[in-house]
This record gives structure tokens, sequence and C-alpha cells, in this order.
């Protein structure tokens, strides 16, 4: 055995340490458990010189671009081209300090906007897997990050925590072929499960239903199934769509990528919210109102509609009545004194008369001079016109059969009953009496009227 | 045989064995590391490079001692899975292999030779890459599509890299004669 072991020495090295390799994988795989140790070791030691890199990066990259552009404009003029470069270099600074303010200051207005509780991370390093899509974050589990936290952008979501370290997270990218979340189209509420490709560009919502309908173009959003990205969150835009055998392969551009991966949000407490409806999702086009209903103003939008049925006219009449009293529908409390219906318009005062109106002391048996036409404009505009045109003479109904007083008031009843609430109640008081309607104020009866000037 | 082919599988273990100061071992897989996080992020076209293989076949080549070569192999795999979002094993199983065979090779051929060095960089890099894939496969029941011709081209890419890079790893080492 010793020789053995001697003469094959390195191959009985190289066999302990592969199968103790396969023996630890296996650990992995079997208990789904991870050795933090190791990998806390190696970030621990990898992230705090990416954090410098990076740092030394931020403040110097300007910098060297500028020293390189310098060199190469010098030969020109030199001394116009320091003062160029002195003030390109102090740009560059302002505008990479003005970009990182606007993006800073972006995804603070987000995290402001928010219903969820979110902490911001800037990416300082890539994952080493061969074929993964994952990244560092500068945040760790002393920020208080988790595994499984859903990572975003204000453009739409990232990806999210699969490993959360003192220092530092690794969070894996939606572009990762064994990324996968519930996502649901905006337009037709199909619901999918978005899977990364492996590469940039692209992801894949899968399990949609052949017979469903997903339109190019239509966004996609986190549908809150998976637990990890809360919903409502944009996910991309539907770029190609292809008829699978089961399914449809619906690919989607993420839009969580389209402004560079710099900064990110990390999600600590998710809230669902609710999808945005499909016309606000399409920015940049310009829709203009909608176009008036026939026989209305566009610009007085308070404008009635227009009366089609008789439900409608009905309807109309009873709002009127509301109206000229002062009465909101659906404001009462039980008990409250209820509009006087017996004033409606369109039976008693088709002539011409708004409810309310005082009526005229000439008296039921005045001529109706109102329904004679005037023998000329002059006439009509004459003060003595205008004063018969205000009588409130009671004329047929014009209204349709079904247009009905719920009083059923005699339409041939002179037109001093269409008085002010008070008055009118008094004038009929008796009669109310006699019908015994509990929702009528029976009020004493008021002093005869004195006689006005009709003044319009 | 001729002078050329006499050359290339000379004796190997004759030559000198390189030896590297313990700094060197630990802070050049170390850059490398760091290159194939930090790097890609701004040069998205240099991520094709596979330095921590690189510096593992330069190592195992040089020192020519399989045990060594292979553990080297192993650590640094191993941090590398750290680093990443699979099992921890993986690339230290593949880069296990390569420290073995690599420091197996070098006792056979004159490693030195630039074309050596290039045939050997893109094997060894062909050979990481589906060996990875294979295990991510067997082991892992991931179905992961193996990209032949980004292989071949990146292997090709990766072996260019090889003999300037192993020049210059070259003057850091201490030579010893064995």
């Amino acid at each position: 055995m010793e020789f053995i072991l001697n003469r094959y020495r390195n191959l009985t090295v190289l066999l302990i340490v592969v199968t103790a390799q396969l023996l630890l994988i296996a650990y992995q795989v079997r208990t789904a458990k991870d050795v933090p140790l190791v990998r806390v070791w190696a970030v621990t030691a990898v992230t705090p010189v990416e954090r410098m890199l990076e740092w030394g990066r931020r403040n110097t990259w300007g910098f060297v671009e500028d020293y390189f552009f310098l060199l190469n404009t010098r030969q020109q003029n030199e001394q116009l081209q320091k003062e160029l470069g002195r003030l390109k270099l102090e740009n560059q600074y302002l505008k990479t300090e003005l970009s990182t303010a606007d993006r800073a200051k972006a995804l603070g207005q987000f995290q402001a906007q928010s219903p969820s509780k979110m902490i911001a991370a800037r990416i300082i390093g890539n994952g080493t897997g061969a074929n993964s899509k994952a990244v560092f974050v500068d945040r760790g589990s002393g920020s208080g990050i988790e595994n499984g936290m859903a990572v975003v952008t204000p453009d739409g979501i990232v990806g999210k925590v699969i490993a959360a370290y003192p220092t530092a997270s690794l969070v894996l990218l939606i572009t990762d072929a064994n990324f996968a979340a519930g996502v649901i189209s905006q337009k037709n509420r199909v619901h999918g499960t978005l899977k990364g490709q492996g590469h940039d560009g692209t992801v894949l919502v899968d399990y949609v239903q052949s017979e469903e309908k997903v339109d190019p173009g239509e966004w996609f959003y986190t549908s809150g199934d998976d637990r990890i990205f809360p919903k409502g969150f944009p996910v991309g835009q539907v770029t190609t769509i292809r008829n699978g055998h089961n399914f449809k392969e619906v690919y989607v551009t993420p839009s969580g990528f389209q402004n560079g991966l710099e900064e990110v949000l990390i999600v600590l407490e998710g809230v669902h919210q609710a999808i945005p409806e499909w016309e606000m999702a399409s920015p940049g086009i310009n829709l203009i109102p909608a176009p008036p209903t026939e026989g209305t103003d566009a610009a007085s939008p308070q404008t009635p509609p227009v009366a089609n049925t008789d439900a409608d006219r009905l309807k109309e009449q009873y709002r009127q009545a509301g109206d000229a009293q002062h009465h909101t529908f659906g404001e009462g409390a039980p008990g409250s004194t209820p509009p006087d219906f017996t004033r409606l318009p369109g039976i008693r005062e088709n002539g011409g008369v708004v409810a309310g109106a005082k009526p005229s002391p000439a008296g039921p048996g005045t001529p109706n001079n109102a329904q004679t036409p005037p023998a000329s404009g002059q006439q009509a505009s004459q003060p003595g016109a205008a004063t018969a045109a205000a009588v409130p003479v009671k004329p047929k109904p014009k209204a349709p059969l079904l247009v009905t007083d719920p009083t059923d008031a005699d339409p041939d009843e002179p037109a001093v009953a269409v008085a002010p609430p008070r008055r009118a109640d008094a004038d009929t008081g008796s009669k109310k009496k006699s019908t015994g309607d509990a929702n009528t104020e029976i009020l004493p009866p008021a002093p005869a009227p004195k006689p006005k000037p009709n003044v319009r | 045989m001729n002078e050329f082919s006499e050359r290339l599988l000379s004796d190997a273990s004759r030559k000198d064995k390189a030896r590297f100061r313990p700094l060197i071992l630990i802070v050049v897989p170390l850059a490398a590391i760091l290159f194939q996080v930090y790097v890609p992020r701004f040069l998205p076209f240099l991520s094709y490079l596979e330095l921590p293989l690189l510096i593992t076949l330069h190592f195992a080549l040089s020192r020519r001692e399989p045990i060594s070569a292979l553990l080297y192999g192993a650590a640094i795999g191993l941090v590398q899975d750290s680093l990443s979002n699979q099992k921890i094993g993986m690339y230290g199983i593949v880069k296990t292999l390569v420290g073995y065979f690599a420091a197996s090779v070098g006792l056979r051929f004159d490693v030195e030779n630039p074309f050596i060095t290039f045939i050997l960089g893109f094997f060894f890099y062909c050979f990481h890459q589906f060996f990875y894939w294979v295990l991510t496969r067997a082991l892992l029941g991931q179905l992961v599509n193996f990209d032949l011709e980004q292989t071949l081209i990146f292997g090709l890419l990766n072996a260019a890299v090889a003999i300037p890079l192993f020049h210059i790893l070259d003057k850091l080492r201490v030579t010893a004669q064995s």
C-alpha cells in the first residue's frame, strides 16, 4: 500500500483533492445550503479592494481622459489648449458630479415616491461565473440586506439578492439563466414566468398559453406571485413573440438596464402597487383629448349630457328642480325636507319661467301674451313685452307622456300655483293636510303676497 | 527527430524549476481575480479573458510539480467559486485538473517556447470551459448550452494573451537549479 501511495503520490493527491471538492458540491446540492464561511472570507478580502478601485476610478477617470485629450491637441496651440484643458477638466468633473447628482436625485425621488422601503446601493463588481450574470453591490447584511430581496431601478427590475455578506451582496441579474420571476402583461393581463437567457439583451416570458394574447410593445410588470418582487414594478417591453408548441415564447427587453447599471435600489420591505393602465404606458406619444360628444360643447365640460331617452329627460328635469331649490341629491339626511317636485320644469314652467321665479301679480286670468308673436322685434324688446313673457302662464305640457309629475298636478292649474317654496306650501297647505303626506312640512298660512313689479 | 522537435521535447526536468516569492503567489492570482471581477464592468470586451486560468497554467508549467500545481489551482478555483453564484467547488475541480495536467505537460515540453505556450493556452482554455460545462450539467443539472465556436475563438484570444503574460510573469520568478 505504501509502495502504491509513493509511486502514485501525485495521482493520489489529485484524487483526494477532487473527491473532497466533489463531496463539497454534493453536500451543497443535497442540503441546498451554502458554505458561507469560504464565501465570506473571499468576499471580505476582495470587496474592499474593489471599493478602492471604484473610488479611484470615479475620481480619476475624467482626469485621465482629459489628459490624453490635451496631449493630442497641444500641438495646435499650447497655451490655449492648456486653458481649454483646464476648463474641460473642470467641466468634465462638474458633468460627472451633475450626472451622479441627477442619478442620485432620480433614485431618491423614486425611493421617496414608492411605497416600498428601499435602500440605495452601488454596483462595485461582477460575479465570476462563466455563464452567470451577477454583480456585487456595496451593501451587505450590515445594512439590513437579506437573501431574496428585490433589486430595482426607477426604470424597472434588475435582479435579486442571492447572497448577503457583511460588506457586500451578490445580486443575480434578471438576464441570468437561473433567474425567474412572476410577471403580468399590462394590457391583456397575461401571466407568465420571466426567465433570463444568460446573455444581455432580452429575457423570456415563459408559460404563456398559446391562446392568450400578447401584443408587441406591450409592457410587462411584476405580478407579485413570486413573493420577491412587489407587484407593479416595470419589467420591460415585448419585442418578439413566437408561437411555441404549448406556450408562446415572449421576448422582453428589460427596462431596468436602459440607463446602465451603477446605482440600484434594494427593496427592504416591498409594497404591492397597482399596474398602470394601458394608455398611460405609452410615453412619448401625445394623446389629444377625446372628441366632445355630439351636441355638447367641449369647452364647457359641465354641460349636462343630451337627453336621448324619456328616462334621461325625466332625470334632467328632476335635476333642474333640485338645482333650483339648492338641493343636492344624495346628501339629504333622513327626515330632511325633500325638494318640491311639484315645481318640475317642463310641466308647469315650460313657459320660460325658471323654477323659483316669483309669481306675477297679474294672476291666473292674465292673457298669455307670450304665446302671441310680437308684431315686430321692437315690440318684443319693449318692457311691456318682457313683462308679458315673464308671466308664468302655464301652457299645455310639451314633454312626452312619460314625463309626469309625481304629485300628479293638473297641468291646467293656474300658474300661480308655482310659487316660492314656503308661499306655495302656504297656498296648498290645506290640500297637503288632506293628503296626509308625512314628508310634507305643513306651515301656517302666509299673508297674501304683495304685488311686485316684474323685473327681469 | 529534427532539431526543432528535439528542442520541444527536451527533458524539461533537467531545466530550472521556477520558484516564486510567497507574496507573488498570493498577489498575482488575487489581481487576476480582481481584474476578472472589476474590469469587464467598464470594458466588457475583456470579459473573455480567463486570467485566473492563465495564472494557474503559468504556475503549473513553470513549477512542474503536479501536487503544488493542483493545490494552487484548487485554491484559485475556490476563490473564484466564492465570488460566483455557483456552488463552491466547480471552478476548484476544473482548475485542480488544469494544474495537475499542466504540471505533467511541463515535465515533457519546453514550455518557454512561445509556440508551445500558445498551443497549451488554447488547449487548456478549451479544456477548462468544456469541463466546467460538463460539471454544470452533470453535477448541478443545469441545461447550459456549450458554444463551441465562441469557446474556440476565446481560446485563441486567451492563448494570444498568454504569451506576453507568461513573459511578464517569468520576470517575477526566482530561479533555482533543481
